[in-house]
C-alpha cells in the first residue's frame, strides 16, 4: 500500500486511517476482518456509504428469526454473516461505517471488555456532536434522545479489539421492511416499530463535516497516518480466510422452510 | 468508568451468593471473595486470559471465571469447535457473544478436545449463571500436563484480577 505521512503527534499511539467511499460492504468487513487479525497496527477505517441495500447479520444471527425471508428472496437482497456480535441492520448508499480497530495497550486504562470500550468510543462521538443534538449512548447505541442513529457491533481477542459503526445517514424506510422486530432489543427502544426507533443523521448535520469531525476527534487520541487501500487484490495472493460471508440462496429457502413447517405443520405433514 | 464497574460487582455479589446455594459449594472451595467480588475456586488452575482449568483423571475441563463473565455481560450465544479438534496452550478456540460484541475463549492447554457442551447452544446464560459447573465449555485430553504448571493458582489469579482491575 502506499502511504502518505503526516506529522506525528508526540505521544500519542500511531492509528492508520483508511478513508473509502462506497466500498461493498461485504469488502469491507473482509478488509477489517483482515485487519483485526493479521495485522499489529491500530487501525481507523471509514467508509462514506456503501453500493447496492444489503442486510448485514451478527455472527449468532439467524435469518428465520429477524428477517422476513420471503421478500428478501423475492428482491434478492444479499444477508451477509459478519465476524462481529450484535444486531441486523440493512445497509446502503445512506449508510455511513466508521471501524476502530486498537491494539489492547492503544488507550491508556481501557479494559478490553464490550461496555468499557463502548463507553470509550462514545467519548469520541461526544466530541463530534458536542452542542448537536442530545447525544446519547444509549445502551449500546448512538442516540439523539431515544432515537437510535447508529449501531455497533465488537469483537474482542486477547491483544486486539475491534469496533464499528454503521450510522444511518439516510435510510429508505422500505428497507426497513425486510428486518423484523428482533426478540432481543434494548429496553430504551419500548416495542417501537423502526420508523418510530431510529433517526436521520442528515437532519443534524453535514455528510462531510460528520466524517471530518469524527478524524478531528480521533485525531485527539491518536496519531493519524493517512492510508490508500488497494481494493482489487490478485486472489491467488490472498493468505487470510474471512469468516464473514454471503449467505447462500439455498441457506435463505432452508430457513424459510424451516419457518413455514414451524407455522403450518399440519399443511406438511400431509405431503 | 470505576463506579460502573462497581454496581456490576456489587450485582455479581448478589448473583454469587444465590450461584453459591444453588452448585452446593462449600464455602472452603471458594478460595476467596476478592475486591471485585468475582469468586475463584480452590483446586483450579487460571490462565490471565480469565479461563480455568480443572484437571482431574487424565481429563482438562475449561471455563471462563467468574471474573470474565461479570465483565462481558450477558452471554447470548457460544461458539464452540467440534470435538476430536486440537487446543494449544494460549490459542482461541471459540467465542462467546455477549453485548454486541464477541469475545475469544483461549485453552489454557494444550490437547485434543474430546467433548464439548452441547448445553450451552440452547442456555448460553449456564456461563454467566454456573462459569465453574453447568457453565463448562470444553474438555480436554492434555498433551503435555506440565503446561498447568505455566498457569496461576487461585491465590495469584485473585491478586491478578484486583491488579487489573486497579489498573482501570
Amino acid at each position: 500500500m502506499a502511504t502518505l505521512f503526516e506529522t506525528r503527534k508526540l505521544g500519542l499511539p500511531l492509528m492508520n486511517l483508511i478513508r473509502l467511499e462506497g466500498l461493498p460492504i461485504l469488502k469491507q468487513l473482509h478488509l477489517e476482518e483482515e485487519l483485526f487479525r493479521t495485522s499489529k497496527d491500530n487501525w481507523c477505517i471509514i467508509n462514506d456509504g456503501t453500493d447496492d441495500p444489503t442486510i448485514v447479520m451478527g455472527i449468532s444471527g439467524k435469518p428465520a428469526e429477524l428477517l422476513d425471508i420471503k421478500p428478501v428472496l423475492h428482491d434478492e437482497i444479499p444477508v451477509i454473516r459478519r465476524f462481529t456480535g450484535g444486531g441486523t441492520v440493512i445497509v446502503d448508499p445512506g449508510t455511513i461505517f466508521a471501524t476502530f480497530i486498537c491494539n489492547k495497550e492503544a488507550v491508556p486504562g481501557l479494559q478490553p471488555y464490550p461496555r468499557p470500550i463502548m463507553s470509550w468510543s462514545s467519548l469520541i462521538y461526544e466530541q463530534v456532536f458536542q452542542g448537536i443534538g442530545n447525544f446519547r449512548l444509549c445502551e449500546n447505541d448512538y442516540a439523539f434522545g431515544d432515537r437510535k442513529f447508529g449501531g455497533n457491533a465488537q469483537s474482542i481477542t486477547k491483544r486486539r479489539w475491534i469496533h464499528h459503526t454503521s450510522f444511518l445517514w439516510d435510510y429508505d424506510a422500505r428497507n426497513m421492511s425486510y428486518l423484523r422486530l428482533p426478540k432481543r432489543a434494548p429496553e430504551y427502544r419500548m416495542a417501537r416499530d423502526h420508523m418510530e426507533f431510529i433517526c436521520r443523521l442528515k437532519d443534524y448535520l453535514p455528510r462531510s463535516t460528520f466524517i471530518n469531525k469524527t478524524v478531528e476527534a480521533l485525531g485527539t487520541h491518536f496519531s493519524l497516518e493517512s492510508v490508500v487501500y488497494e481494493a482489487d487484490k490478485d486472489p491467488s495472493a490472498i493468505k487470510f480466510m474471512p469468516t464473514t460471508r454471503q449467505l447462500t440462496r439455498e441457506e435463505l429457502e432452508e430457513a424459510l422452510s424451516a419457518t413455514d413447517l414451524e407455522n403450518c405443520p399440519a399443511q406438511y405433514a400431509s405431503l | 468508568m470505576a463506579l460502573r464497574m462497581w454496581a456490576s460487582s456489587t450485582a455479581n455479589a448478589l448473583k454469587l451468593s444465590s450461584a453459591v446455594s444453588k452448585t452446593h459449594l462449600s464455602p472452603a472451595a471458594i478460595f476467596s471473595l476478592s475486591r471485585c467480588f468475582s469468586s475463584v475456586l480452590e483446586g483450579l488452575k487460571y490462565a490471565k486470559s480469565h479461563e480455568w482449568v480443572k484437571h482431574e483423571g487424565g481429563v482438562a475441563t475449561i471455563g471462563i471465571t467468574d471474573h470474565a463473565q461479570d465483565h462481558l455481560g450477558e452471554v447470548v450465544f457460544v461458539d464452540l469447535p467440534e470435538p476430536g479438534g486440537k487446543v494449544s496452550q494460549g490459542g482461541s478456540f471459540g467465542a462467546v457473544e455477549s453485548v454486541k460484541a464477541t469475545s475469544d475463549i483461549n485453552s489454557p492447554v494444550s490437547g485434543e478436545i474430546v467433548e464439548v457442551n452441547k448445553q450451552l447452544t440452547e442456555t448460553p446464560g449456564l456461563v454467566n449463571s454456573s462459569p465453574y459447573e453447568n457453565g463448562w465449555m470444553i474438555k480436554v485430553k492434555p498433551a503435555s500436563p506440565s503446561e498447568l504448571d505455566n498457569l496461576l493458582g487461585p491465590s495469584e489469579y485473585t491478586k491478578f484480577c484486583e491488579e487489573e482491575d486497579a489498573a482501570h
